[in-house]
């Protein structure tokens, strides 16, 4: 159920992105798109009362530096959290980037609206 | 703009070193607790975006200006490129290799120190100014987009 | 003579970040950049030569798979790295002068380097998450390069490439999130081992659909291809060589294959659908070519079509070998489209380099306000005509043997209609490099032209250069050269599902 309501999401957001005419609204788009796949991993990851991935002095145990078996059976997958971290960083980069030619090109043509900015055909 | 009224100047000046604080804090702990590089670098950019907020563009500019915060910018990716490499010059070993962190640290009084992650906190810490230096950047660059400035915030990744 | 191999991925990146402190020293410094960065593409080169042939796994920081991550190198990513640092030293050598008429050639290097690591990490990387990330730096990089120049169309261009590259990339993000959902592994072979045990179910499946379509938007393949006409052409031409010559083929097709023929593992319906994707994009780009005006633009639809060459090769092979088993002859059809693939790269980006040349000479691209120019732009004319006779297929040319080698391969798999229409394509594209001779470098010189030169310097060693690549490419056929360079490569894809039992093993050697 909730991976249906994130591919709700992820769809909503490609709506968005494909339909709106205005710049900014595709960007907003896009970037629900890309957190709804960034949820997707996180519930991917995810155990019911679960804890932080994060080993302490409390949950190691033996001479080797081995964690306890209760860290390794209750903590969440840090997996996927790492991947939505690097994930975000990404977006943010695209983000800005689209975000300051979106800038750039309201300048040059005065207007948002994509079915006015057609000097490309072909 | 000029910034805003004189209670928000006020108390983001206080605010702001907290912040900044936070912000070390953040990075310097960051193989140990929640966090690291990219997170602390985050927050380091927030205390310059709300002082450019409070106190509008061009103080936070005479704390931080364009240049040097584009050379501050590369320096950390430099540095995060050092630490990598360094482990590939290491005895051959690697790269990315953890050439300060050998087996002597496990089982001491050092495990969970803040010195025991070896070369972890060095990449936190170049990150963290990279990452910092280039989301400051942005905020400028994209405050100021009269001036031609575009391509200039394309380079921040990692 | 083994290279670490983080060391393609690092020193171009390094490098991307060094050069800005240069370009602040002044004059001097600048031209200290561009020597460095010319300096970086070039050891690229050499460091690809040095490691051809070779198969090798690379452990980053000494943590062994499925832990950590690893890099992977073997006769398929050893191709298309030469093949990257081939184009890229060629193009950074062309904008060492062509770049004199931007402002910011600091940052415009930067970027270049950025995205060459990024290629170089795409194709080496064993880890499927990174090689979304090298993926997104590689584009992000592109996307900024296509706007470089801040004018209406190039910024009209760029975002709409960007809107459709991100989707692109998403869908990839979101692939490879069902993937580790299901198999519980980012890396390639371990994927491909837990795939094998278990089958595709629902979720591996769609995840395959999800990574076809993001692939498709970065090969820009027919039905996904509407960005490439107009992003290419409103690069700076060194820039729209490397877009056109290898960034769709690193972003799409290299991984678009690794993911389908090593991971997946390829099956009847997979090789319909590649095969179908690549006739479309052969003929409809072809078709889209012929009116064209514009002399970039026309380069682009082209490129659509070719890079439909391609596809339809490696569909064939994997057809071949999900229906009949047929390994030899799937091999041929997967070395036709390979091979093509090296091509045009070479010939690819020296079109658009001599297209670069005649716009910086006559200031226009459109191909009706140009004429004559074959006395005048002597080189630039001799380097184009044999780019033409490459993509035509004129025989001592490359692009000859690639394509003989498909319509063979077409034609000993009982795919008569499939060779008919590959022979039609050529027709077509025969037509389109007339119309660009006959308008460029024949007929009356236009009185607004009489005085222009050509460029001279290291414009024309990149072009020479490529242009003598584009001759002597058919020489890898040689067996000596074939069973080193090409024959690798063939073979990753023709074993399969092999690769991931070859690299697990090599892992455990290291």
């Amino acid at each position: 159920m909730p991976y249906a309501l994130c591919f709700l999401l992820f769809v909503i957001g490609l709506y968005c992105a494909v339909v709106k005419k205005n710049m900014v609204k595709i960007v907003i788009g896009i970037m629900v798109m890309e957190y709804a796949v960034n949820l997707f991993l996180i519930m991917l990851g995810y155990r019911l009362g679960g804890i932080a991935p994060i080993v302490g002095k409390e949950d190691v145990a033996g001479a080797g530096g081995q964690v306890t078996d209760l860290f390794v059976s209750s903590s969440v997958d840090p997996l996927p959290q790492a991947l939505v971290l690097t994930a975000i960083v990404i977006s943010l980069g695209s983000l800005a980037l689209m975000i300051s030619i979106c800038i750039r090109t309201y300048e040059k043509y005065g207007t948002f609206d994509i079915t006015e900015i057609r000097r490309l055909k072909g | 703009m000029k910034g805003m009224t004189i209670i928000v100047k006020t108390i983001s000046s206080w605010v702001k070193v907290l912040i900044f604080l936070f912000g070390i804090y953040i990075i310097l702990f960051g193989h140990l607790t929640p966090g690291g590089g990219f997170a602390g670098g985050v927050i380091l950019a927030s205390s310059y975006v709300l002082l450019m907020l409070a106190f509008g563009r061009e103080f936070a500019e005479e704390n931080l200006s364009l240049p040097v915060a584009s050379k501050l910018d590369c320096v950390g990716a430099l540095l995060f490129g050092a630490v990598a490499l360094c482990g590939l010059l290491y005895g051959a070993a690697g790269f990315f290799w953890n050439f300060i962190h050998q087996e002597y640290l496990v089982g001491t009084d050092y495990e969970f120190n803040l010195v025991s992650a070896g070369t972890i906190p060095l990449s936190n810490i170049a990150i963290g100014l990279k990452v910092g230096a280039s989301l400051f950047l942005v905020v400028l660059v994209l405050s100021m987009f009269r001036p031609d400035t575009s391509a200039e915030d394309s380079n921040e990744k990692e | 003579m083994s290279i670490p191999l983080p060391v393609f991925i690092a020193v171009p990146l390094v490098t991307a970040f060094l050069l800005p402190v240069f370009s602040s020293l002044g004059r001097k410094g600048k031209a200290v950049a561009t020597v460095l960065a010319n300096f970086v593409t070039v050891s690229l080169l050499v460091m690809a030569v040095a490691s051809i042939g070779q198969f090798r796994v690379y452990e980053v920081g000494k943590w062994s798979i499925p832990l950590g991550i690893n890099l992977v190198l073997d006769g398929l990513s050893s191709l298309l790295l030469l093949a990257i640092s081939v184009v890229s030293a060629a193009a950074m050598l062309f904008s060492a002068r062509y770049m004199e008429q931007y402002t910011a050639k600091a940052k415009y290097l930067c970027l270049f380097l950025l995205m060459v690591a990024g290629m170089n990490g795409v194709v080496l990387s064993g880890d499927i998450f990174n090689l979304f990330v090298f993926l997104e730096i590689a584009s992000i990089a592109s996307y900024a390069l296509v706007g470089f120049g801040c004018e209406h169309e190039e910024l009209e261009a760029s975002f709409k490439y960007m809107v459709l590259g991100s989707i692109g990339s998403i869908f990839v993000l979101f692939a490879v999130a069902l993937v580790y959902g299901n198999t519980g592994s980012l890396n390639m072979a371990y994927i491909s081992k837990a795939i094998q045990g278990s089958g595709l179910n629902a979720g591996l499946s769609f995840a395959m659909a999800l990574f076809v379509v993001g692939f498709g938007l970065k090969a820009a393949l027919v039905p996904f291809h509407a960005w490439l006409p107009d992003a290419h052409p409103s690069a700076p031409a060194p820039i729209s060589a490397m877009l056109s010559g290898i960034l769709i083929k690193t972003l799409g097709i290299y991984a678009l294959a690794r993911v389908v023929f090593n991971v997946f593992g390829v099956s009847v319906s997979m090789g319909w659908l590649l095969v179908v994707l690549g006739l479309l994009s052969m003929v409809a780009g072809a078709f889209l070519a012929i009116g064209q005006e514009d002399f970039k633009r026309l380069l682009a639809y082209s490129s659509i079509s070719q890079i439909g060459y391609v596809v339809l090769g490696l569909g064939l092979g994997g057809l071949i070998i999900a229906r009949d088993g047929n390994v030899a002859w799937a091999s041929l059809a997967i070395l036709g489209g390979l091979f093509h693939l090296v091509n045009h790269a070479v010939y690819k980006s020296l079109l658009f380099l001599t297209s670069g040349s005649v716009q910086m000479s006559t200031g226009t691209r459109q191909l009706k306000q140009m004429g004559g120019l074959a006395e005048k732009l002597p080189f630039t004319r001799a380097t184009c005509t044999v780019a033409s006779a490459s993509i035509v297929g004129i025989p001592p040319f490359s692009g000859f043997w690639s394509k003989l080698i498909l319509v063979i391969a077409a034609v000993q798999a009982h795919f008569y209609w499939v060779a008919a229409i590959i022979v039609f394509v050529s027709l077509c594209t025969l037509i389109m490099y007339l119309k660009v001779q006959r308008y460029v470098f024949l007929g009356e010189l236009p009185e607004n032209l009489q005085q222009i030169k050509e460029n001279k310097g290291s414009m024309l060693v990149a072009m020479v250069f490529l242009a003598c690549l584009c001759g002597l490419m058919g020489l890898l056929l040689v067996p000596a050269l074939r069973s080193n360079i090409l024959q690798p490569a063939v073979d990753v894809l023709t074993d399969g599902i092999s690769y991931s039992a070859n690299v697990i093993k090599m892992s455990m050697k290291v």
